[in-house]
């Protein structure tokens, strides 16, 4: 197979146009022989050890360019095992602290080979998402969430358990969202996610001024 | 700076522009142009020129316990011939009968040609500071010797072809604890981390853009960075375990890159932010 990748889109959209419409090319699955180049390549460092390269369901499905859309039956059940395993705070309180989750998306830290394990891992939100006006440094990646809250009728029960489960696990709702699954991979602690859901709901937050 | 940013390393450059930096897409497009400009402006002069003047040194210095130059290396064009064999890598060496990029094929020369031993030759393979790298002053001047050149990489032998398709895989290979492949970052179009322009390398365009311009001298470490060098810090950054130096994932996603960039002149040691 020769590769012309680049020129799928325009194959494509010709297909479509012609009525015959076929989906942007699914990668093959990786084999346990590439498996086992791919572990042979790595070596443990750090806090990151091989078994980071043990895919779950959700990692192997979604090994895919973006442009690729998995089977709607194989996504809903992404979906639904992402969501059941969201563990909400036993006491119910999902709001903590806009300024400590604003802090939380300013940093990057965390989880990194090179990182102190000690030290508690940012979200990074602005390495993808607009977040607050002030922050102009901000990736696009990710959508804007500036006014979130705003946008979404403020900071009602709903929008409460649905934002912190968003953050908990995105892939609760997308299968196989570019966002990592901060509470469902430990990356984000409880009361972290919290301070995040205030950062994003909280009126006096600046993500909704 | 670097390890606290994480993935959101171009905060420096942020940070040099602090003055600048005020609310608003007014202050944000100004912030752009000035990067733009400073980039610019970083073309004048190229610390690189140290590594390739290093570089050329160490290719022609007799070394190691059998006191040969790397000039009875072959890097794929004949023994000894440097210009535009980086254009052509990586490639298949039938006396290794392996694929191979730049910095494998030189540590299987400072191995097989002046006998040193795997140890010895992959001390360092960065640099840092002081603690120089010979592969990185290595690559410096071999690829110095390709500026100019189109980049030619053939998959017509079988194992190349493999390495590509593997590599092609690896690309989009999900994993660790943030679920992150380099597709995350690098297959569409016009996105950025923080204010970081991030290629397509998906598209011809992007991967020609990314892959001509390794290696490169880095202003941010005061470093000259391989490709090798790249692939090893995408991944940690990807939250990976440490990509092994001259692995065959090396080589494959390298492989995977340098094909796509077919066509287009070959323009490095850069020099980046």
């Amino acid at each position: 197979m020769k590769p012309v990748y680049w020129a799928l889109p325009a194959v494509v959209s010709v297909l479509v146009a012609a009525g015959c419409a076929t989906g942007p090319r699914q990668m093959e699955a990786v084999t346990a022989e590439d498996l086992n180049i791919i572990k042979a390549s790595f070596r443990a460092q750090g806090q990151a050890g091989l078994d980071r390269l043990d895919q779950d369901d959700a990692q192997k499905h979604c090994s895919n360019p973006p442009t690729v859309t998995i089977a709607k039956e194989l996504a809903a059940r992404i979906e639904k095992a992402n969501f059941a395993a969201i563990k909400y705070p036993a006491d119910g309180n999902l709001m903590g602290d806009w300024r400590a989750g604003e802090r939380i998306a300013q940093t990057g830290v965390g989880m990194q080979f090179s990182d102190n394990p000690k030290t508690p891992s940012g979200g990074n939100c602005y390495a993808c998402h607009q977040v607050s006006k002030e922050e102009i440094s901000f990736g696009t990646i990710g959508p804007s969430l500036y006014n979130y809250g705003k946008l979404r009728g403020g900071a009602s029960p709903e929008m409460q358990r649905y934002t912190y489960g968003r953050i908990y696990n995105p892939q609760a709702f997308t299968a196989c969202s570019n966002m990592p699954r901060f509470g469902h991979n430990g990356i984000l602690t409880e009361q972290q996610i919290r301070d995040v859901t205030a950062l994003l709901l909280d009126p006096n937050s600046p993500v909704n001024q | 700076m670097n390890r606290y940013l994480g993935i959101g390393k171009n905060l420096g450059l942020a940070l040099l522009f602090g003055p600048l930096l005020a609310a608003g897409a007014w202050a944000q497009n100004n912030t752009l142009d000035e990067i733009a400009r400073y980039r610019a402006q970083l073309q004048d002069g190229n610390p690189a020129e140290l590594w390739e003047a290093r570089g050329e040194d160490l290719w022609k210095q007799k070394r190691g316990p059998k006191q040969v130059s790397l000039e009875q290396c072959d890097l794929g064009k004949g023994r000894g011939v440097v210009k535009g064999a980086y254009a052509e890598l990586p490639r298949y060496f039938a006396d290794a009968d392996r694929v191979m990029d730049l910095e494998t094929r030189l540590l299987h020369c400072m191995m097989t040609v002046q006998g040193f031993s795997k140890a010895d030759a992959t001390r360092r393979v960065f640099g840092s500071g002081s603690n120089r790298s010979d592969f990185e002053a290595l690559a410096a001047w071999i690829t110095s010797e390709s500026r100019g050149v189109v980049m030619k990489v053939s998959l017509n032998h079988p194992k190349v072809q493999r390495a590509y398709e593997l590599g092609e895989k690896a690309f989009y290979f999900r994993g660790g604890p943030h679920d992150f492949s380099c597709s995350t970052c690098h297959a569409e179009d016009n996105k950025r981390i923080r204010l970081q322009d991030l290629p397509n390398l998906t598209q011809k365009k992007g991967a020609q853009l990314g892959y001509t311009t390794w290696p490169a001298y880095r202003v941010s470490q005061g470093e000259l960075r391989t490709f090798q060098w790249r692939l090893y810090d995408c991944f940690r950054q990807q939250r990976f375990p440490e990509l092994e130096f001259a692995s065959e994932l090396s080589i494959a996603l390298t492989t995977f890159l340098a094909y796509n960039a077919n066509g287009a002149a070959f323009n490095a040691p850069a020099i980046k932010r």
